[in-house]
């Protein structure tokens, strides 16, 4: 009668014990706060110039190559020499989108409005690299796709 | 003072007395070799990055914009040096080039650049002349390192063997059309041609 609780009892101990003996390892890795561990290799950026579908619609598209030093600041933007309006016939790139070219008030400038104008505010490159953490993101075409096949069924 | 001339015309021209015909041409034939070395060691001298440097103007400046770029550091560690890009290689127009550079010796005699401030007031006038030079000789100095013959397209990015692929095959355009900047910083670039 005694012996089958005795023997939960006895394994949930030595169950904790091991628990304790192995620290939880969390993004930083397992080395102690007050050390630093070695940094993981740098990700490569990833270069295949193959645009990416958006997840949303407001969302910045990802640049799909390269962009190291490029200079953005107020003497040149190299992302333009490509991307600007009369840039594109040659660069065949597309162009930066019209809403770049309003003022705060909505009206439509000359040329990309200064508040947009620091392009790697919101647009970024991309790693090769395993993300860190699972992301549960469905987007809402998926979502409404999904309603619909739950109405008929 | 046209007397004095004349005296000179007449020693130059007369054999000479107290020097044997072996002395003068063996000396001057190793007369003439120490002059061209150490003519030339001079010229390689001035030729170095570590020269280039030794004014502040170019090691505070346009030496520290270089640093971060693909042609200081990069994984295989072959890399430009100042001269590698802002020399002529061939003879005649290193020579051609270091008669200009006197104009430089003035500017740092006189401190043309010799402040930040005049050196960025300064600097689309220095970028345009570079831009200029290397338009002009068809981007030489980058290719006398980057052949177009041996670019192997595949190992390129899609859009860059497109760009090399289209506008360097037919020459329609010259390296620094599309890469000013590629290793200092840009000027105010107002006015220029695809910018």
């Amino acid at each position: 009668m005694l012996k089958f609780p005795f023997v939960i009892a006895l394994t949930t101990i030595a169950f904790a014990a091991v628990a304790a003996d192995e620290p939880i390892a969390t993004l930083r890795g397992l080395d102690p706060l007050a050390e630093q561990g070695p940094a993981p290799p740098m990700a490569k950026v990833s270069n295949e110039d193959l645009r990416r579908a958006r997840n949303y619609p407001e969302q910045p598209p990802t640049i799909p190559h390269k962009i190291r030093g490029y200079q953005i600041d107020l003497n040149a933007n190299k992302c333009l020499s490509c991307h600007s309006r009369r840039a594109t016939a040659e660069s065949q790139a597309p162009m930066v989108s019209i809403t770049h070219f309003m003022n705060r008030d909505g009206q439509f400038l000359a040329s990309v409005s200064p508040r947009r104008y620091f392009c790697t505010l919101c647009h970024v490159t991309q790693q090769v690299i395993e993300p860190l953490v699972g992301n549960e993101f469905v987007d809402i075409d998926s979502i409404l796709s999904d309603q619909d096949s739950g109405k008929k069924n | 003072m046209w007397s004095a001339a004349k005296q000179y015309w007449r020693v130059l021209t007369r054999p000479s007395v107290h020097f044997s015909l072996g002395f003068l041409t063996f000396g001057g034939f190793v007369a003439g070799i120490m002059f061209w070395g150490g003519f030339n060691t001079a010229l390689e001298i001035t030729n170095t990055e570590t020269f280039c440097v030794g004014c502040h103007e170019m090691r505070e400046n346009v030496f520290q914009e270089l640093k971060s770029t693909i042609h200081y550091t990069n994984r295989s560690g072959v890399r430009a040096s100042c001269p590698d890009c802002h020399v002529p290689h061939d003879w005649t127009n290193k020579i051609a080039r270091k008669i200009q550079a006197s104009s430089e010796v003035w500017g740092k005699i006189f401190g043309t650049i010799d402040t930040r401030e005049k050196f960025l007031a300064k600097r689309r006038e220095l970028a345009e002349r570079e831009w200029a030079r290397l338009k002009a000789n068809d981007s030489l100095e980058c290719r006398n390192c980057h052949g177009f013959d041996y670019m192997d397209f595949t190992r390129q990015s899609p859009r860059a063997a497109n760009a090399h692929g289209t506008f360097l095959a037919s020459a329609e355009k010259t390296c620094i059309d599309c890469h000013k900047g590629i290793a200092h910083e840009l000027p105010d670039m107002k006015g220029v041609p695809g910018w």
